[in-house]
């Protein structure tokens, strides 16, 4: 059992179970079905695990895991989590602000973006295998969306290690974006003064924005993004209204005052 | 040519013998299996997480197989075999799954949001094309009885039911259109799909052109 204080930034839904949130995943190094991250991720090697911290940094270099979590305090953080799919869940993550990490290093007063990339090593990820997306999973961060305190890196939830199938060791989770910008398994974080690529961007940049922030009003171009369904919810539960900035909107919108969130959508 | 040299001819026959003891109930029955087996699951809590979207799918899959099924029979029928008896049948089979596949999206996946679904049908093009393929389908289900046939006459029926084609590839283009990225499987149906209708395609051709050519 990881020990984490509990936050004010929870919501009080209540969470989705153990078993929902660790057999129903995107992760598509193990798969591109929903259940095949919970059937292949047993393979990955989290430890050891050591992330790169580069770019526009004080202190670059190649930390250890314990050394990037070592100070930083635990936090059980219950959150939306909105699936660009139209699915939700509530999940009980456990992790610490980014920020904590980013101070720590030091940020540089040039540095506008936070770049991060997923692990490759397809002996132990099959799904990099074939060229289904672009390896290494990338994702971004505005810095001010990087420093935001919703922002967590996240390594466990329900009280446990993080479940391989669902980022471990280390993984982001920003709850006002869609599930695909909470890069999973993180080996490299750097700081840069352009807008990193980022995945999905890079296969469908029609489809999938930089931001990416949860919009009920800003349609997916294949499909609606106004409703979703609360996965568990049960076969007739239908669906829910999808909310701003999922839920988050008090908190978060100022940081895009004065942009059109169809354009940065 | 003696018998003894062509061993394959004798075996398809045989085949065929054994299909025409077989009743056509049989392949409704093998039809409806998956869907109570799905049912099953279902109500056992089998279909993981998300058993909505594990119900659409494997109802939209089976329909898919069943056209595809469908789609198979001419074709082998070029290579002797005869299972012309259970066209019909793969065929209301098919249109069974893909009815239940549409009633599982409006009533489990929608939630019967009319309003939402409304504006789907005009602006999402996997909804658009996933629906014309069961508009296509509704005229060759209701006339897939032996009255029809004979009050359209068996030419104008068979035209009618070429309409399969355009349910065929329009389930299968539906599918590979609503998923992210480009997996695998999605393609492997357009694929078939495609090289069934492609094969008919060629076959009638072959027909107007001189052998020797």
């Amino acid at each position: 059992k990881i020990e984490a204080a509990k936050s004010p930034l929870s919501i009080s839904d209540t969470p989705n179970t153990f078993e929902e949130i660790t057999t129903y995943n995107n992760f598509y190094e193990f798969g591109t079905g929903k259940e095949d991250p919970a059937a292949n991720a047993a393979a990955l090697t989290t430890d050891p695990w050591s992330i790169t911290i580069d770019g526009m940094v004080d202190k670059p270099g190649t930390y250890d895991l314990a050394d990037v979590l070592s100070g930083q305090p635990l936090e059980e953080r219950i959150y939306r989590f909105r699936c660009v799919e139209a699915w939700s869940m509530v999940v009980p993550w456990i992790g610490f602000q980014l920020s904590g990490l980013l101070n720590r290093v030091g940020v540089q007063p040039g540095a506008k973006y936070v770049a991060f990339e997923t692990l490759v090593r397809p002996e132990e990820m099959f799904g990099q295998k074939s060229p289904i997306l672009e390896w290494p999973y990338r994702e971004g961060l505005r810095l001010d969306e990087a420093m935001h305190p919703l922002t967590i890196l996240a390594t466990g939830l329900y009280g446990e290690e993080m479940p391989k199938q669902n980022g471990a060791p280390i993984r982001l989770v920003v709850p006002w974006k869609y599930g695909f910008k909470s890069i999973k398994s993180i080996v490299k974080i750097s700081l840069t003064d352009s807008m990193p690529q980022t995945t999905w961007n890079m296969l469908q940049p029609s489809e999938y924005g930089f931001y990416s922030n949860v919009n009920p009003t800003v349609d997916h171009p294949r499909w609606s993004q106004a409703s979703e369904r609360r996965v568990g919810a049960g076969l007739f539960a239908g669906r829910q209204d999808t909310l701003m900035f999922n839920g988050y909107e008090e908190q978060v919108a100022s940081l895009y005052a004065g942009q059109d969130l169809s354009k940065d959508f | 040519m003696p018998a003894k040299t062509c061993p394959r001819i004798s075996e398809v026959e045989s085949l065929n013998q054994l299909f025409r003891r077989l009743p056509t109930w049989a392949v409704y029955l093998a039809g409806v299996l998956p869907f109570l087996w799905i049912v099953w699951l279902a109500v056992t809590g089998g279909l993981g997480a998300d058993p909505v979207k594990a119900i659409e799918l494997r109802l939209g899959e089976l329909g898919l197989q069943f056209l595809i099924g469908g789609l198979v029979i001419t074709p082998l029928r070029w290579f002797g075999l005869n299972l012309m008896k259970f066209r019909r049948a793969v065929g209301l089979v098919a249109f069974f799954y893909i009815a239940m596949h549409l009633s599982a999206w409006v009533v489990l996946d929608m939630g019967l949001r009319w309003s939402e679904m409304a504006n789907d049908l005009v602006k999402r093009w996997y909804i658009i094309i996933g629906m014309a393929g069961f508009a296509a389908m509704i005229p060759l289900a209701v006339t897939s009885n032996n009255a029809s046939v004979k009050r359209l006459g068996a030419a104008a029926w068979r035209r009618l039911h070429k309409l399969t084609y355009v349910a065929v590839l329009a389930g299968a283009v539906h599918y590979v259109v609503l998923v992210k990225a480009w997996p695998v499987e999605p393609l492997l149906y357009l694929g078939a799909a495609i090289l069934l209708l492609a094969a008919r395609a060629w076959k009638a051709r072959a027909r107007f052109l001189p052998v020797s050519a």
